[in-house]
């Protein structure tokens, strides 16, 4: 497959985007037998520094002790170093790697730090209350025809825009 | 027949590996951008819905593919279970997560590898979330467990129809969207024309 690319921000089409990242995905299930992931990687991350430093709350709390032994020996660890890796490589070659805050016309810096902040609190306990993300649920759940993904899926969107005119604001 | 069974540096390499095609194709797409993400929600970039059903659309037939060729052992392909309840209350956070953050989980990642300070703002809140989460959940763990719980239940057995069927009307249903997504814009592209 040979994507598409604009001259001036070389990305792709989304469709061939969508084929690539569905070959990826395909290409998960038939190597590994798993899909894809990433809020499960970030709670192991969390899980390993909480028993260094706190391991007796660990080990009592019904749901992080299920991560306690080795929670870094699981494939999400190096699918998330694959994703930096990725997405490193393929910003850099097209020129998009530098330090800056992407954020809406009539929005400062510093409110979208904030925002960006409250909105990953928020996109944490979802992704965790509801056993994955868009990529551990909505891809890989939707693509193997999980009934609760595609519950999961239209949910993200509904909740998505039943806030959307509140923050109309920080984004337009 | 796949899928395989992997060990020691092959296992790491096999993971990276699949990471990395996965943040090629989120880069590509744009999603490094919490602009374009939010866009979906007001209507003014449809990209987040169009690369998503392509992807579900393309790795489910690839999939239903290879078990029918006899390349893929479908019963030993990773299932989401069903959990109603959870799935669609932290399915309806994450949606609020993202309009508010501009991300979700795996694209605040590849923003925050091409330096994004945005994105690394939203992981820094994703652990708080995270951690949160893991000291409140005690508090309701039955309706985490139990609500709407379905097990291993798929579109096809819900529907009462082949998996076969169930992708044909899966992918009709996506070209449907693509198709509407298309006129839309189209349809908002001629009225910004007449504005000017």
């Amino acid at each position: 497959m040979r994507p598409v690319s604009s001259p001036e921000n070389r990305l792709w089409n989304p469709y061939l985007g969508g084929a690539f990242l569905g070959f990826v995905l395909f290409a998960a299930f038939f190597l590994t037998g798993h899909g894809l992931g990433a809020s499960g990687g970030f709670a192991r991350i969390a899980a390993a520094v909480m028993n260094v430093v706190i391991p007796d709350h660990v080990r009592l709390s019904p749901y992080l002790s299920h991560y306690s032994t080795a929670p870094l020996q699981h494939w999400i660890i190096p699918l998330l170093v694959g994703v930096a890796l990725g997405g490193f490589t393929s910003g850099k070659l097209a020129g998009r790697c530098r330090v800056e805050t992407l954020r809406g016309p009539n929005i400062s810096v510093g409110a979208r730090w904030t925002l960006a902040f409250a909105g990953g609190i928020i996109a944490g306990f979802g992704a965790r209350l509801a056993r994955g993300c868009t990529s551990g649920q909505a891809l890989t759940g939707g693509a193997t025809l999980a009934v609760g993904s595609w519950a999961f899926m239209l949910a993200a969107f509904a909740g998505g825009y039943a806030v959307a005119w509140l923050f109309r604001k920080a984004w337009n | 027949m796949a899928p395989f069974e992997w060990s020691g540096v092959a296992f790491f390499l096999v993971n990276v590996l699949i990471g990395a095609g996965f943040g090629v194709a989120l880069e590509r797409s744009g999603f490094g951008d919490s602009r374009r993400i939010a866009g979906q929600f007001y209507l003014t970039d449809l990209t987040v819905v169009r690369v998503m059903f392509t992807a579900i659309v393309v790795a489910m037939l690839l999939t239903l593919w290879a078990s029918a060729l006899g390349w893929l052992d479908l019963d030993r392909v990773w299932i989401d279970e069903t959990y109603l309840g959870s799935g669609i209350l932290g399915g309806a956070l994450l949606g609020i997560g993202m309009v508010v953050g501009g991300y979700c989980p795996g694209t605040s990642l590849v923003a925050t590898s091409t330096l994004k300070l945005d994105g690394l703002f939203f992981i820094a809140g994703l652990f708080v979330g995270i951690v949160a989460f893991g000291e409140v959940v005690p508090k309701f763990w039955e309706f985490f467990q139990q609500a709407g719980f379905r097990g291993t239940y798929t579109l096809d057995q819900w529907l009462g129809i082949s998996k076969g069927e169930t992708a044909v009307l899966v992918t009709a249903v996506a070209l449907f969207t693509f198709w509407g997504a298309d006129t839309y814009e189209a349809a908002r592209g001629n009225r910004d024309k007449a504005r000017d």
